[in-house]
């Protein structure tokens, strides 16, 4: 019974949690249509408004609003889109670039090699956050900005795993057979290797969603990231420092969205590992 | 007849990591001599057997001999041609006419591949087919090694190693190569399943007119598909000849403990003494000076300890890499 449980729960668990992203992407995607309010709406009669259930709260702004009189809960309908569209375009970026760096440096070895190898270890040396924050100094602030800065050192994270496994891809008899016919290195690479890793990538990609996300709500918490008056649920959190004793939701609600989002990946990564491996099929 | 294969003097080490500090100092780094100056020649349509225990080399010199492992010195000719000095493109071409199959089938096939496309790649690669002529030779392929049309579209582990195996085999037959090196094909098999695939070889050589050289370390098996056999240990042939020759009159100590070690049901009949063996295969990283046979050798004088045998001609075909062939014999 216990057992049956345990093999049932983490299952029905990695299913709601995909719902919880699925449902956070189509907040984002129809943000317009849902947000009660329009997020860059200021009111300051509304300043510091409670929730709704609070004292002196209004329907009309569930979550409360922020010190400019905003509707938190538009705000973070809204600040969704950034964290999303940061978190899926970085993460892709990085992929693309890792996954060649990665089958180049593990396939080719030699010179390819110690040169990526060696610029994987220099990224590696700098700490995440400031080595992004470096670069957002240099580069202004904004969203593009954002996206480079994050995927100059999270391309390291797949190029790492990929050169990995194709190490061990590139000895296999299978490998060894392709270069037998005569296929050149790269349809090797591609053609033979490619398919055959994907998967790893694929999960590491999905947990490194959320690590992005955390990241961006950090650069943004910093003023680094998105610019007002554009929601973004880093800054929202920044704002709400502030006033943290007396109006609390200001910064709970958006770092609630953080926590749940994250969360919400990293459980249904567990469903993605699953599906992508064989011994659960046929 | 001339040979359709020959090669002298093959030389495959490889260099393992001897750390930082002995680098640092200068030291020499500890070499594997895998294969060591190794000369063979095989002739168009015959089967040359190589046998040897594990870790001698066979493998590596069948890899070599294709260039999948890149010799360090020595000569491979292939129908007269270089096949060491051939530039990129030459040697593309020239590996349609070279193949090989591999021991493990269930590493050698891509699993997210199925067998068509695995099959359709060499033809592709080499731009030898296209469209339903593509799905022709394929599927005519398939028939050729006992697989059904309906097995194309399927994944390898939806196979048994045995159907497995006729998948490599088929992978390598179908650009109609003239040469195929047999990686141990049937060591990974169950013994009913090996008797079929040697089968399935042995008509394929004679349906599609191939050179084989076959590599195990069984030596029933080695006897039943050899016109010719040499012995290796230890990265050096020790003894060739033909079949028969060899296998029934071994002349190198060596070969007569491989010999002794087959069980027979006859020997006692017969009074054979059995020879064994004593102590492993050294390192092929320091082997022995003198004749590498010498620490197990039961016959090892003062001489093979120092220098290396010369080859000695039995007759025209048959040699032995031995000091005291033929004055030794028990």
């Amino acid at each position: 019974m216990i057992s049956r449980l345990g093999k049932l729960l983490p299952d029905k668990l990695a299913r709601l949690a995909g719902l919880g992203v699925l449902a956070f992407i189509v907040m984002a995607a129809f943000a317009p249509l849902i947000a009660p309010q329009d997020p860059a709406a200021t009111d300051l009669f509304r300043r510091l408004q409670p929730p709704a259930w609070l004292d002196e709260g209004d329907w009309a702004f569930p979550l409360g609003c922020d010190a400019l009189g905003r509707d938190i809960l538009s705000r973070i309908i809204f600040g969704a889109r950034v964290s999303i569209f940061i978190g899926v375009v970085v993460v892709l970026l990085a992929t693309v670039i890792g996954v060649m760096a990665g089958l180049a440096a593990g396939y080719l070895r030699g010179a390819t090699d110690r040169l990526i190898s060696g610029l994987v270890d220099v990224l590696l040396g700098f700490p995440y956050l400031i080595f992004a924050v470096g670069l957002m100094a240099m580069m202004g602030p904004g969203v593009l900005n954002m996206v480079l800065a994050l995927a100059y050192k999270e391309w390291v994270v797949p190029c790492r795993l990929v050169r990995g496994e194709t190490l061990a891809a590139r000895e296999t008899e299978y490998v060894e057979a392709a270069r037998a016919m005569g296929a050149s290195s790269l349809s090797i690479m591609v053609g033979e290797i490619l398919p055959n890793i994907l998967s790893p990538v694929i999960v590491v990609g999905t947990v490194r969603i959320a690590q992005v996300i955390i990241l961006e709500a950090s650069l943004s918490f910093l003023g680094l990231g998105v610019q007002p008056p554009t929601a973004s649920w880093g800054s929202m959190v920044a704002d709400g420092r502030a006033f943290i004793l007396d109006a609390w939701w200001v910064s709970t609600f958006p770092g609630l969205a953080i926590l749940l989002l994250v969360l919400c990946i990293n459980v249904a990564s567990q469903a993605v590992r699953d599906a992508l491996d064989p011994r659960f099929h046929d | 007849m001339t040979a359709l294969l020959e090669v002298e003097n093959l030389v495959k080490h490889y260099e393992v990591g001897g750390g930082l500090l002995p680098r640092l100092l200068g030291h020499k780094q500890p070499r594997v001599q895998a294969v060591n100056g190794v000369s063979l020649a095989i002739r168009a349509g015959e089967t040359l057997g190589l046998i040897g225990e594990s870790g001698c080399g066979k493998s590596t010199l069948g890899r070599a001999i294709l260039r999948l492992h890149e010799p360090d010195s020595g000569t491979i000719r292939f129908a007269g041609t270089d096949v060491v000095g051939l530039d990129a493109a030459a040697m593309k071409a020239m590996r349609r006419r070279m193949q090989i199959i591999f021991q493990n089938p269930y590493a050698s096939l891509n699993p997210r591949k199925t067998v068509a496309d695995i099959l359709a790649a060499p033809l592709r690669l080499h731009g030898v087919a296209a469209g339903p002529a593509l799905r022709e030779r394929v599927m005519a392929m398939l028939a050729a090694v006992g697989l059904s049309a309906e097995h194309a579209s399927r994944y390898p582990h939806q196979f048994s190693g045995g159907q497995r195996q006729r998948i490599g085999i088929a992978r390598a037959l179908i650009l109609n190569p003239e040469f195929v090196v047999c990686d141990e094909p049937v060591s990974a098999l169950d013994v009913s399943i090996q008797a079929q695939i040697i089968d399935l070889l042995a008509r394929l050589k004679r349906d599609f007119g191939l050179t084989y050289l076959f590599i195990s370390h069984d030596i029933a098996v080695i006897g039943y598909v050899s016109d010719h056999v040499a012995v290796m240990y230890l990265g050096q042939i020790v003894e060739s000849g033909p079949a028969r020759a060899v296998l029934r009159a071994p002349q190198h100590p060596y070969t007569r403990a491989l010999m002794s070690a087959v069980p027979r049901i006859d020997r006692a009949r017969q009074g054979e003494p059995q020879i064994r063996l004593h102590g492993d295969l050294p390192s092929p990283m320091n082997p022995p000076a003198g004749c590498r046979f010498h620490p197990r050798c039961a016959f090892a004088t003062g001489i093979c300890r120092a220098t290396p045998p010369p080859l000695r001609q039995l007759d025209a075909m048959h040699s032995v890499v031995c000091h005291h062939f033929p004055e030794v014999m028990p």
